[in-house]
């Protein structure tokens, strides 16, 4: 019994490993329906950016993490500008295929400037674990919870009941419309790939004493975070957080209770499954098709 | 310029449209037969790989470009075929029965990957298809009794009834060429039938479709089936020719790399995949090529500005340095990508469509025949 809830605990620190990189695809297709493949990609940039900061010009962490963050969500804007903007409105494909091509090269750029060997950094959670009876949950792992639990009350409480939030809703409903109304939609839309750039450095910087910082850490985690979003209802960011923790708790028991092999895949076959049952995840929303 | 006066409905459809296609294609077709006898081994050895990279291309072309079903799924499915035939080789079954059943079982998976993708749309069939390729993946990894598991599976040499066709030779060229050929004859005639018209009718309007009363359910699963089974055939003919086959050659990163041949190629027209499938398979080579020449070519040039010699050599190595970085086609790779999305989204035959079209009308021709329509975003979940 305590395997099984140790497991499930490690599960859920996992799980919200994916969750808080869910959180940043599910935010920009809330906003304007674009996939950015490319998210995990640049949740690795941010740890690579807290490394400089840190591992390298000797700041302070707090500070260090400040400076990632703001880093980001200039550099989210700037992609924005360059290479969502002028393809917006095409299918949507084509943004799919664009934000990958940004993945491939900020992956292969990343590993030319940083080297391809893992870096770390030392952090207020890299040691120390916190005991609960016979549980054990290591530091770093409760700090990816916290911060993945308040993110997403924050940006849920953002979207659902500021000014700004609800533009985000209505540019993401039917952007001329939304025009109409007044609402700046480019600003928008660049405020949002910002947010969504902030969300990845934060995943980046609280995973560094996790995963380490590597090159490639942005396309393994991406594509178990994908699922993640998809699972819980892309657009929905209570479900990017339920999906994260079903993926992660899954992985982690099917890790542990079934022979060697199922764990890379037990969450895509869930994930089939669901998909098959509910075609827009589980708290995606029921569409229905007009003319 | 040639007007092509129509009077009845079989010239409307007909592939070849006027005499010039005939001598035209007439050509290509003898230049390709005439290849293995002029090109040395290496560039005969590439060229197979457009061959194959041109079927798959095909095959997505049918999928995503005429059903509008994205799929990211593609290299598994040229494993199902790799395996098949490496499987029923070592049976013992010949050739001539292998390709055929390959295809067949290939085909019948990816109709059993069609039925969950007819309630899918957008991103979530892109992520089933994700799904479904990584789950082969690592089924070819598990199952060692059929795979060999991570250690890889040898292919022996293809024995054409009787005749053994190794993979460096003609024969094998010519094999490839005519499959290629073949299915892309099939797949015109494929396009110009009520079917094809379905598959275009379901890309533009999944609703307006239905009302026309085309069952949406069959023909997805029909598209699946056909484009699965022709990326089948590209399996059997790319173990041939890569002689071993293992998982990890069949990763999300081949079925990227088949989507961009049908991006960078042009989206809406069968030559879209071959010209694709050429710059695909030859951009690797030809930044091989560049990456020896430029650093020195650079050097020669600044040299020859008025730069000292010692900061030209400085230069030249600091190029070479760069060009011999780990990561850089991965860097190039990702550009192309991006600059094809931003300024060529009709792809290389788009651009071969606006060269001729400015031969066609000189001295009339317009920028704005091929501006695209731009729409606002509107939300999927009305759609």
């Amino acid at each position: 019994m305590l395997d099984f809830i140790q497991q499930l605990v490690s599960g859920i620190a996992l799980g919200c490993v994916y969750g808080l990189i869910a959180l940043g695809f599910v935010l920009i297709y809330k906003a304007t329906e674009v996939v950015n493949f490319a998210q995990g990609d640049l949740m690795m940039l941010g740890g690579f950016f807290v490394f400089t900061f840190i591992g390298l010009m000797g700041l302070d962490y707090w500070l260090g993490f400040l400076f990632a963050v703001c880093g980001m969500a200039v550099f989210g804007m700037a992609t924005e500008r360059i290479l969502v903007r002028p393809i917006l409105g095409y299918p949507q494909f084509s943004i799919v295929m664009a934000t990958i091509g940004l993945g491939y090269f900020l992956r292969s750029i990343a590993g030319m400037i940083w080297g391809t060997d893992d870096l770390r950094i030392e952090t207020p959670f890299s040691a120390g674990v916190l005991k609960i009876g016979d549980l054990v949950l290591a530091h770093d792992k409760l700090s990816v919870i916290v911060a993945t639990v308040i993110l997403c009350s924050v940006l849920y409480a953002f979207f659902n009941y500021t000014r700004m939030g609800t533009a985000m809703r209505a540019t993401s409903e039917n952007m001329l419309a939304a025009y109409y109304m007044g609402i700046p939609v480019k600003r928008v839309v660049s405020l949002i790939w910002a947010i969504s750039a902030a969300v990845a450095a934060c995943a980046g910087v609280l995973l560094a004493p996790i995963t380490f910082i590597h090159s490639n850490v942005g396309l393994v985690l991406g594509l178990k975070a994908f699922p993640a979003a998809v699972l819980g209802g892309f657009g929905s960011i209570p479900g990017a957080l339920v999906g994260g923790l079903i993926i992660g708790i899954i992985e982690s028991l099917a890790g542990f209770y079934l022979p060697q092999g199922w764990k890379d895949i037990a969450p895509y076959i869930v994930l089939l499954v669901v998909l098959v049952v509910r075609p827009h995840g589980l708290f995606g929303p029921s569409m229905r098709k007009k003319v | 310029m040639r007007f092509v006066f129509k009077t009845d409905y079989n010239q409307d459809i007909r592939i070849l449209k006027h005499s010039g296609y005939w001598w035209s294609y007439g050509a290509l077709l003898a230049v390709l037969v005439a290849a293995p006898f002029l090109l040395g081994s290496y560039l005969q050895s590439q060229l197979v790989f457009v061959f194959i990279y041109a079927i798959v291309g095909v095959a997505l072309m049918i999928l995503t470009g005429f059903t509008g079903q994205a799929s990211l799924g593609h290299a598994a499915f040229l494993a199902i075929g790799a395996y098949t035939a490496g499987f029923l080789q070592q049976l013992g079954v010949p050739f001539i029965v292998y390709f055929p059943v390959a295809a067949v079982l290939t085909g019948l998976v990816g109709a059993l990957v069609g039925f969950p993708a007819l309630r899918l749309q957008g991103i979530y069939l892109v992520i089933a298809t994700i799904a479904f390729a990584f789950i082969v993946e690592e089924v070819l990894a598990r199952w060692e009794s059929v795979t060999h598991g991570n250690e890889g599976m040898r292919v022996r040499t293809l024995d054409l009834v009787g005749m053994p066709v190794p993979r460096d030779s003609a024969a094998f060229y010519f094999l490839c060429l005519l499959v290629l050929v073949g299915v892309v004859v099939l797949a015109l005639n494929l396009l110009r039938s009520p079917t094809g018209r379905a598959f275009v009718a379901i890309r533009d309007s999944e609703t307006a479709g239905k009302s026309m009363g085309i069952d949406l359910a069959a023909y997805k699963v029909k598209s699946f089936a056909i484009s699965a089974a022709i990326t089948g055939m590209a399996g059997v003919l790319f173990a041939h020719k890569m002689t071993f086959i293992s998982p990890e050659m069949f990763t999300l990163l081949l079925s990227i790399e088949f989507i961009m041949v049908i991006i960078i190629g042009g989206a809406f027209g069968v030559h879209g995949a071959i010209l694709g499938a050429i710059f695909m398979v030859m951009v690797d080579p030809f930044l091989t090529a560049l990456k020896d020449d430029v650093p020195v070519l650079a050097a020669n040039v600044a040299s020859s500005f008025g730069m000292a010699q010692d900061a030209a050599t400085h230069l030249q190595e600091k190029l070479s340095k760069i060009g011999s970085a780990a990561g850089l086609k991965g860097a190039i790779y990702g550009l192309i990508i991006m600059m094809f999305i931003l300024f060529e989204p009709y792809g290389l035959y788009g651009r071969w469509l606006k060269v001729k079209l400015f031969f066609q009308l000189f001295p009339l021709y317009k920028r704005a025949t091929f501006k695209r329509q731009k729409t606002y975003v509107k939300s999927e979940r009305n759609r």
